[in-house]
């Protein structure tokens, strides 16, 4: 063994550029993400504002702001928390520079593959998940590297404690490693094309245990752990009580990742597992809040620096907000108060108090912190950052309430009944009108938020341009754990530990892409016989659905309720999910269900709806659709597409799929020219109708 | 809803390794000064003065 104890005192150069490039990645990014957000917001009050362009739209937009604040804000500033405390806490540099440039470098390339990708309509069709297979491996890729980095850097700490935020650290990125792989599975038709090797409920139930947790592993735990380092340091006390934090963090671990089927309440999932999840979202009420008063109890005796400390004042805003959501979360995982907010825009207000409140107010905080320290100098204006503050504070409040508003108006306008137990707004448009004035104080509110970001921009530069940049900080500390040098075939013998974890994950991995599909197929067996796969007009149908980003405004889930049954028609079941790969629930009605879509309308009404809604439902304010006439289906991979399905277990009849498309194809054209309207049979719209009309027919027929 | 067989067992293992990781840190001395720990690790530099945990 190379470890000794303590002695004479060593110099250490942190490495500070790499935190440095990631602190710009995350305000800029952070910037593209809340800007585009904004976008998707005007778009909701005002439709027109996607100028027609068929990638301007909201449902392609609006997965490119859930992935840019996502993994492009929230995660690079995981990264620049990471790498400027994770060295000091255990007195080392990165183990490895050339790894930590691949790591910048890399995602950032990352960044912008979704950014090129998304709006152009590739994508899984999973919410926060929608990176094509490429793409998805490459981000593995990447965060294995940065993985390997971290856990070498571990083995070579000359401190012998391991302060809590590395564990925050730790357990976020093993936790998300396996999320990702696990909801990553697909089967590629071609290169930007592939199908969820999950189908249905499974692949619902599997996109939400990644979904909760991604929220949990990298919204949260990364934050909690940067929390623990920047609020102590910044209010010059350590945290309030250091036991608790260590509480809060293995009880965190410990039931975090049982939660998820709090997303998936009265769906065709089994009772069981709802309330399992259920009950553990209720659970997390309490280590959540052991955090947050830990947090806030820090910052105690520094309340006059708060009154003039921007850093203290952003870290105060994120922790109240902490406490918000998270107290939040668990009452919307409660199954009566969740029947009526889910679906609605109180996910949505939700999912902010959490994102602009907690992150954004931490990742503030972080930022006005480390400004002066990566640039040795002091911060450019107070004044500024004051005004960054109120505007962030003013216009999340706008936002937040707006949303509220908005979703217990449209709870409580779906679930109204009049004496005769008759639904009183039975035109959903009408749910949906009542919200306008709401989506207009959204976007005031996120114009302000995003005002304060470009503020923040603004003051870092100016605080750069007047410091001067350091790349490496040279301190002097007396190590408890010393290191021999030694060569590179030592250093990694060293890491056998590191390896062994490594490896177990890798084959853990593999086993599971090994065993999992065919187990899965098997599984799929339909227990409905009438439920019959798509055809190929149909899949093509579905794959314009997923393109478009349809999911992003209507659901596909008729809910277990008897008011949803009355609104929407017969309760949707798990059996008739079977052939969906992916699934297509959604999270959010913008706009109706539309799992009992098929028959309920002419095929003349879908092609007037699509051309503009507003023709067949006035004051809609879904996007007109008129490129979809003119796209033509790319019949090439018709076959390839079949190919995948089959090979996922869909039992398709030996028939050529282009044959059978163009057939049905034209039957869709030939009722269309009953009515006048002349199309090309293999117009996008055509398959998206013949889609939309086959929606949750199955079970009809058989009756 | 075979996923669950899937999912469970890897919800699990994930369980498992981080009950290891606290067992270990418990058996390491980790866990063993704490406010001592938490409040050192804060220290950048052997040259700082410690104005943690008192008034300043």
């Amino acid at each position: 063994m190379t470890v000794s104890g303590a002695t004479k005192e060593e110099v250490i150069r942190y490495d500070d550029r790499i935190a440095r490039q990631f602190l710009w990645a995350t305000l800029v990014w952070g910037v593209v993400g809340m800007l585009v957000g904004v976008i998707c917001a005007l778009q909701l009050a005002f439709w027109p504002a996607n100028g027609g362009v068929s990638w301007l739209t909201f449902g392609r937009l609006r997965p490119l702001h859930t992935n840019a604040v996502i993994f492009a804000f929230a995660g690079n500033a995981f990264f620049t928390a990471l790498y400027y405390s994770m060295q000091r806490l255990l007195k080392t540099r990165m183990w490895s520079d050339a790894l930590s440039k691949i790591h910048f470098w890399g995602w950032q390339f990352i960044i912008v593959l979704a950014a090129i990708t998304l709006p152009l309509g590739f994508t899984r069709g999973k919410e926060y998940a929608e990176l094509e297979w490429p793409i998805a491996i490459l981000i593995a890729v990447v965060w294995v590297l940065m993985t390997v980095n971290v856990f070498a850097t571990l083995s070579v700490r000359r401190v012998k404690h391991l302060y809590v935020s590395i564990w925050f650290y730790i357990g976020s990125i093993l936790t998300i490693a396996v999320l990702h792989v696990v909801n990553a599975l697909v089967l590629p038709v071609n290169f930007l094309k592939s199908y969820s090797v999950y189908a249905g409920v499974q692949d619902a139930l599997v996109q939400w245990w990644y979904g909760h947790n991604a929220v949990g592993f990298l919204l949260t735990t990364p934050f909690l752990g940067f929390m623990y380092y920047f609020v102590p340091k910044a209010a010059n006390r350590p945290v309030y009580s250091y036991r608790l934090s260590i509480v809060h963090f293995w009880s965190l671990v410990f039931l975090y990742i049982w939660a998820g089927p709090h997303h998936l309440l009265y769906t065709a999932l089994p009772e069981w597992a709802q309330s399992l999840g259920m009950v553990f979202s209720i659970m997390l009420i309490a280590p959540s809040w052991g955090g947050m008063i830990n947090g806030l109890l820090t910052i105690r005796g520094s309340w006059a620096k708060v009154r003039t400390e921007p850093v203290l004042k952003f870290f105060v805003l994120a922790i109240t907000f902490y406490g918000m959501a998270t107290l939040e979360g668990p009452l919307l995982s409660i199954k009566t108060l969740n029947l009526m907010t889910h679906y609605t825009d109180w996910t949505i207000a939700h999912v902010h108090g959490g994102a602009l409140g907690w992150v954004g107010g931490m990742i503030f905080g972080m930022a006005y912190y480390l400004a002066p320290k990566l640039w040795q100098t002091k911060l450019y204006s107070y004044r500024l950052a004051n005004t960054h503050f109120w505007l962030a504070t003013i216009g999340m409040l706008l936002y937040v309430v707006a949303m509220w508003t908005a979703g217990l108006t449209q709870g409580m306008m779906w679930f109204s009944t009049d004496q005769d137990g008759l639904l009183r707004y039975p035109q959903f448009i009408d749910t949906v009108i009542a919200l306008k004035p709401l989506f207009w104080i959204r976007l005031i509110g996120g114009l302000m938020y995003l005002g304060g970001a470009i503020i923040c921009i603004y003051n870092v530069w100016m605080t750069a341009a007047q410091g001067k940049a350091l790349d490496d900080h040279v301190v002097t500390v007396t190590p408890e754990r010393h290191i021999e040098p030694r060569t590179f075939h030592e250093r990694l013998e060293n890491k056998a530990g590191v390896l062994a974890v490594l490896t177990t994950l890798v084959i853990l991995i593999g086993a599971i892409a090994e065993f999992a599909p065919t187990f899965l197929v098997e599984s799929n067996i339909p227990k409905i016989a009438s439920v019959k796969p798509y055809t190929p007009l149909e899949l093509e149908g579905r794959d314009v659905y997923i393109k478009e980003g349809c999911y992003n405004c209507h659901s596909q889930m008729v809910r277990t309720h008897p008011i949803e049954v009355n609104r929407f028609g017969e309760r949707s079941q798990a059996g008739e999910f079977v052939y969906d790969h992916p699934f297509q629930w959604g999270s959010k009605r913008t706009g109706p269900d539309l799992h009992r879509i098929g028959g309920k309308y002419p095929v003349l009404w879908h092609y007037r709806h699509m051309i503009d809604p507003r023709t067949t439902s006035p004051g809609s304010i879904m996007p007109s659709y008129p490129w979809l006439v003119d796209q033509m289906i790319d019949i090439v991979h018709t076959p390839k597409k079949i190919a995948v399905m089959q090979k996922l277990g869909v039992p398709y009849e030996a028939r050529d799929p282009v044959q059978w498309l163009d057939e049905q194809a034209r039957e869709v054209q030939a009722k269309l020219a009953t009515d006048g309207v002349s199309i090309h049979e293999r117009s996008e719209l055509v398959a998206l109708i013949a889609y939309l009309e086959r929606l949750g027919r199955d079970i009809k027929s058989a009756q | 809803m075979s996923v669950l067989y899937v999912l469970i067992p890897i919800s699990f293992f994930m369980a498992v390794t981080a009950f290891f990781a606290f067992a270990w840190s418990v058996k390491s001395g980790q866990l063993d000064d704490l406010s001592g720990d938490g409040t050192r690790a804060l220290v950048d530099n052997s040259d700082e003065h410690i104005n943690f945990g008192g008034e300043q």
